[in-house]
């Protein structure tokens, strides 16, 4: 049963992700990612990490949702996005990215992480701090305590991104806007 | 009792219980638009439809006949697949969202206890947000997909309401987290029996809070800014007919269903019966108990089918309140104005959620440092700051600015809003 609805799982996966490729259509491609994301969310389920299959859906569908307003707002506007996609920048850009992608995958099939790493100790491990703290409590512990700075660090980050979106946003004279 | 042992019979229960479930929401869907229009009709000093059957009673099949057998319209220049897609995203997460709120105490039946909740998931509140977060693709699909400009602002207000809004209401369920300490369902009724109190006391500003976006998430009047029919026609349905329109007004009904359900369940104990200690039982070392006596041994729970349908019509009533407390706001606020939905999500109530999360927080703690167990003092202690902490907020919020028309504008002499309404006449 658990392997019937892995396979399912990865193949919707696996198609999302392909078509979020090839889609003609931005809206048809932000589709196949909702499809992806949430397959992805799936096998976390299979894994029994519940809160990370949450989280995933929780996250990704409110920033799909930004970026499918991004999409119908700026690109169904009449603007030629069909013509950016053509040789030039971007078929430099999308070569080296898939060439690093393929780099990284790679040197991880060459060097398969060992079979006994996640299983044994480490598993038995994760089962009592989920047995103690509950789904949520498993992740929140160590990400308060011992990864806290790091943490903090990236809530920084994002302060900053959403700072400078404001800014950027403002009205450029230092009159008010008409409301 | 031990709980239900893996097999054909756990099979069988599970099935049971998604085919109850599902047909008892689809059942109370129908018949809550009945209760929309008599209710309405009895604000409005009508009548409302009455005709079909007695008090109107066979009113949702004739009007389920009718949307079945009814033209399919299907607009020329609309985008065929997602114009189809838009109503079933719609309707799957309002249904897929009740699995995991619990419903009634557990029933023994020959093979074991049954949980009386579909899916006990270990991140229940959680996977509420998150399905709640997929809702609004179907709008904003549907509203897109249209190529109807009305259709579409009603999409585009649909979208921005809700992220602005689940922000409102993630932080408003952060305070009950916090009492609990878990996410499952379960855990917080059973936390509200322990304590003695329903969370709507020691947490009163949140259930504030949790009802104003609820209404906003579900789309209901004062926030229906999605369909307002005055400005958009009927926003992001106004293309659809028949069965594909009805299947929106489903999913708008289960939502509300929903959202009722969990305001029963988070904030005024679940399947609790008030004032009774008999239906007390949770899961321990895989037996049914009723708590612990006063050397910490586990006391056995007696379950039966009188304590379940018990705590089952109670559930019940307490939802059918939220559903009326529902129908009732409808039909008594006007529609808000679209910046002041916008203005009352992000400037007063992301902020004031915020607060209030620090404030619980802070007296948690003291009352922890206090060495005050968790029990009726615990409770008490923290009615009193959450009380004084929802007055402060009424009071600041009542004062004719945010929520006030243009007529109790007027009043402040001084100040920009006062000259534009001057320069306005």
């Amino acid at each position: 049963m658990t392997d019937v609805l892995f396979v399912l799982f990865a193949v919707v996966a696996l198609g999302g992700a392909a078509g979020v490729v090839l889609g003609r259509s931005p809206v048809a491609s932000l589709l196949f990612m909702v499809a992806t994301l949430a397959s992805v969310a799936g096998i976390f389920v299979l894994l029994e990490a519940h809160f990370l299959a949450a989280v995933q859906v929780m996250v990704y569908a409110g920033a799909i949702m930004v970026l499918f307003l991004f999409v119908i707002m700026l690109l169904n506007l009449g603007h030629d996005y069909r013509a950016d996609l053509k040789f030039g920048l971007w078929s430099l850009l999308a070569l080296s990215v898939s060439g690093l992608t393929g780099g990284l995958l790679w040197t991880f099939l060459a060097d398969p992480v060992p079979a006994g790493a996640l299983g044994g100790a480490a598993a038995s491990a994760i089962d009592a701090a989920v047995a103690e703290k509950g789904a949520v409590g498993a992740i929140a512990d160590p990400l308060f305590t011992d990864y806290v700075v790091a943490f903090e660090l990236t809530g920084l980050l994002l302060l900053v991104a959403i700072v400078a979106a404001v800014v950027l946003a403002k009205p450029r004279s230092g009159e008010e806007q008409e409301c | 009792m031990t709980p239900i042992e893996p097999g054909f019979w756990f099979v069988a229960a599970g099935a049971a219980k998604v085919l109850a479930v599902f047909s008892i929401v689809m059942v109370a869907v129908a018949y809550m638009t009945l209760a929309e229009r008599r209710v309405s009709a009895f604000i409005q000093d009508r009548l409302g439809p009455n005709r079909v059957g007695r008090f109107g009673w066979l009113q949702p099949i004739a009007d389920g006949i009718k949307n079945i057998l009814k033209e399919e319209t299907m607009p020329g220049t609309a985008s065929r697949f997602y114009f189809l897609l838009g109503p079933a995203l719609a309707i799957i997460p309002a249904t897929a969202t009740f699995a995991v709120i619990p419903f009634a105490a557990p029933l023994p039946t020959p093979k074991g206890a049954v949980d009386m909740v579909v899916a006990d998931v270990p991140v229940g509140i959680l996977y509420i947000l998150a399905l709640s977060s997929l809702a609004v693709y179907g709008l904003v699909l549907a509203g897109w997909a249209s190529n109807n400009k009305y259709a579409f602002l009603g999409g585009l207000r649909a979208s921005a309401q809700m992220i602005s809004y689940e922000v409102a209401l993630g932080l408003s369920l952060i305070a009950v987290l916090m009492m609990t300490g878990n996410v499952t369902l379960t855990e917080v009724v059973r936390q509200q029996q322990e304590l003695g109190l329903w969370f709507v006391l020691p947490l009163s500003l949140a259930f504030v809070f949790f009802v104003v976006s609820a209404f906003a998430e579900t789309n209901r009047l004062p926030f229906d800014m999605p369909e307002a029919e005055s400005e958009l026609i009927t926003g992001y349905h106004t293309e659809y007919s028949a069965m594909k329109f009805s299947m929106f007004f489903i999913a708008e009904y289960a939502h509300v269903l929903t959202a009722s359900a969990l305001m029963a369940t988070l904030f005024f104990g679940g399947w609790d019966v008030p004032f009774w200690k008999g239906d007390n039982m949770f899961w321990h070392d895989g037996a049914l108990i009723r708590g612990f006596d006063e050397a910490g041994a586990p006391v056995l729970a007696a379950p039966s089918l009188w304590i379940t349908l018990a705590t089952l019509a109670s559930f019940a009533a307490k939802t059918a309140f939220f559903v009326f407390l529902f129908i009732w706001v409808r039909w008594t606020l006007p529609r808000f104005r679209y910046d002041q939905v916008m203005h009352l999500g992000w400037k007063v109530m992301l902020p004031a959620a915020l607060g209030y999360v620090v404030l619980m927080a802070g007296t948690m703690l003291v009352l922890a440092q206090l060495g005050v167990e968790f029990g009726l003092r615990y409770g008490l202690a923290l009615t009193g700051v959450s009380g004084l902490a929802t007055l402060a907020f009424f009071f600041f919020l009542d004062r004719d600015r945010i929520v006030g028309g243009a007529h109790a504008k007027r009043k402040f002499s001084s100040g920009r809003l006062a000259s534009a309404a001057a320069s306005n006449d």
